[in-house]
């Protein structure tokens, strides 16, 4: 299936990718904040637009029926992009954090209760801290937070220790944000079912990097973005078990979630339309649909050992800067490189080699914690996707020499 | 805008003010302080300034951690207005203000700003304005006796 893996061909497919910036080739290494789209995203939200507009699950007539079938396929498609085990389980929201929000919110308030406790890590990104801090003002529940070392990384006995008979849910980010740490997040899902402990895996950085088999891994929720898989922004999935979700009550209600409605009393529609209040983002949906499908030819059997190699490039070439301190070095990384300069505060580094071309971000990359634990304001943060190249390292190596020399200049 | 005046943000006086910034640390005996937050970016200042009798800012300092145009905007401002009148900084903001917003021409519209007339070029960096106008918002909560100021 898998087509042989020729960058400079790959490179080509993203339209984005040749564009200049300040007069400069575009080096483009903020994947962690968004991926590029690939032309046949971008052509098949096009075709939907031009040839099948038209509303989901209403209509009797050609275009809707066309548009439902297209919407669904794309149900099927994710369902067996993350091996689950019915597409039912497959629900389509605005994104990672709506995914986060509707399982704090469903389950949260129907199951959990007043001294229940809810495991989480230092290095959450703020969309799986602050729902659950709102249910902690409102339920009473309590958060653990597992505390990270000076890589950037826990243990599974760091989780073990925090494990009590009150532990009711467990909710960990797989791959960090802003660290690049690959989680023990397998041996934890087996640990937390030993004591029948749900788990929600917050994948929005994960399922870009490596494959992931949600009956394999047996979480029992998984949350991602489209955006960050290559796809449309707006879109994203909630995976669930379906003996979890069948449970759970409606998270908002509206158009195409019931069943019937009378104003005595609404039955709500069955998995997955219980959860998909609305009119959804059917071109999201349809151009996700498509960014599995480049995927799936890409192969991560040839872009994992290829990040692989540019993580490695990469952090030896950033190794390499006199005093640049790498922050997040886990021996389990995601081809993600922040770190911070001595000199060079990190958003007067991001507007310097934006000059030369160079997107990376810059500041607390939505995890304010893991600043606190390093003892810094903000870092730089290079994110790569199999798109990217040891060119593109180079560049920002040379970008940063620059800054350097404009930072040390006879003062 | 020409390539050359977005290299100009980073010009040497905004790089000493960042190296060695002026009246840096805490003020003992201030009167009125404020902190300011930018939550995009975690910049974080606090502005002590010690107003005398006939209101006038006899005293004025600053101490934080930001980025060097927040460190240098910060360190300017506190140049520029000690041993001003309170009316005086009040109306040094509002030109700041249009400066850096880009609708005041520091060369062609007369105003009062001096050596602050180097963040003119700053409105072509959108995500920067931020860090010039922290300090100077900061300024005007702690004279206006608002404790924290953010940017948001």
């Amino acid at each position: 299936m898998a087509k042989s893996f020729n960058i400079n061909q790959i490179r080509k497919d993203f339209p984005n990718l040749s564009l200049k910036v300040h007069g400069k080739p575009l080096v483009y290494l903020d994947n962690a904040a968004t991926t590029m789209k690939p032309q046949s995203v971008i052509d098949r939200i096009t075709q939907h637009y031009s040839s099948e507009t038209s509303n989901v699950h209403r209509g009797v007539h050609y275009l809707s029926e066309k548009a439902t079938a297209e919407f669904e396929k794309v149900r099927e498609k994710v369902a067996k992009f993350i091996n689950a085990k019915k597409s039912s389980e497959i629900i389509f929201t605005k994104g990672t954090t709506d995914s986060i929000n509707l399982v704090v919110t469903s389950f949260g308030r129907a199951f959990l209760q007043h001294g229940d406790e809810i495991i989480i890590s230092e290095m959450e990104h703020h969309s799986n801290i602050v729902p659950w801090q709102i249910l902690c003002e409102e339920k009473g529940v309590i958060l653990k937070i597992i505390p990270i070392d000076n890589t950037g990384a826990y243990s599974v006995s760091d989780f073990e220790k925090l494990l009590t008979p009150k532990t009711k849910f467990i909710s960990l980010v797989y791959i960090s944000n802003s660290l690049g740490t690959i989680n023990p997040i397998p041996a934890i899902i087996k640990i937390a079912h030993s004591k029948n402990i749900p788990v929600l895996i917050d994948g929005a950085q994960t399922v870009n990097h490596m494959p992931i088999s949600v009956q394999e891994l047996n979480c029992d929720f998984l949350a991602f973005s489209g955006h960050k898989l290559f796809g449309p922004t707006g879109v994203g999935v909630l995976y669930g078990k379906s003996e979890l979700l069948n449970k759970m009550p409606p998270y908002q209600g509206g158009g195409d979630m019931i069943a019937s409605v009378t104003f005595e009393k609404t039955t709500y529609n069955v998995l997955p339309y219980k959860f998909e209040a609305g009119t959804p983002n059917i071109a999201g949906v349809i151009g996700l649909g498509a960014a599995i499908d480049y995927l799936n030819e890409i192969g991560f059997d040839n872009i994992m050992p290829y990040e692989k190699d540019l993580l490695d490039y990469g952090t030896k070439a950033l190794q390499k800067i006199p005093n640049l301190r790498l922050i997040g070095t886990a021996k389990d990384k995601a081809a993600i490189l922040a770190f911070v300069l001595p000199n060079i505060h990190a958003h007067d580094l991001g507007t310097l080699v934006d000059e030369e071309g160079i997107a990376i971000r810059t500041g607390h990359h939505c995890t304010q914690p893991v600043m606190k634990h390093f003892g810094i304001p903000a870092t730089s943060r290079a994110s790569l996707a199999f798109y990217n190249n040891e060119n593109d390292i180079d560049r920002l190596v040379d970008a940063i020499g620059k800054a350097n020399t404009i930072f040390s200049k006879n003062l | 805008m020409s390539e050359n005046s977005r290299a100009e943000l980073y010009q040497q006086v905004i790089l000493e003010h960042n190296h060695k910034p002026k009246n840096f640390g805490e003020l003992a005996d201030a009167t009125h302080d404020a902190e300011g937050y930018n939550p995009l970016c975690g910049d974080h200042l606090h502005i002590y300034l010690h107003i005398n009798h006939q209101d006038i800012i006899d005293n004025i300092s600053f101490k934080g951690d930001g980025c060097a145009i927040s460190r240098a905007s910060a360190s300017m401002m506190t140049v520029a207005l000690k041993g001003k009148p309170i009316a005086v900084a009040k109306s040094l903001f509002e030109e700041f203000h249009q400066l850096i917003l880009g609708h005041l021409k520091p060369e062609s519209d007369a105003n009062h700003l001096g050596k602050l007339a180097i963040f003119s070029g700053i409105w072509q960096y959108p995500s920067r304005v931020k860090c010039a106008s922290l300090c100077w918002h900061t300024m005007k909560g702690a004279l206006e006796k608002t404790k924290t100021i953010t940017t948001e």
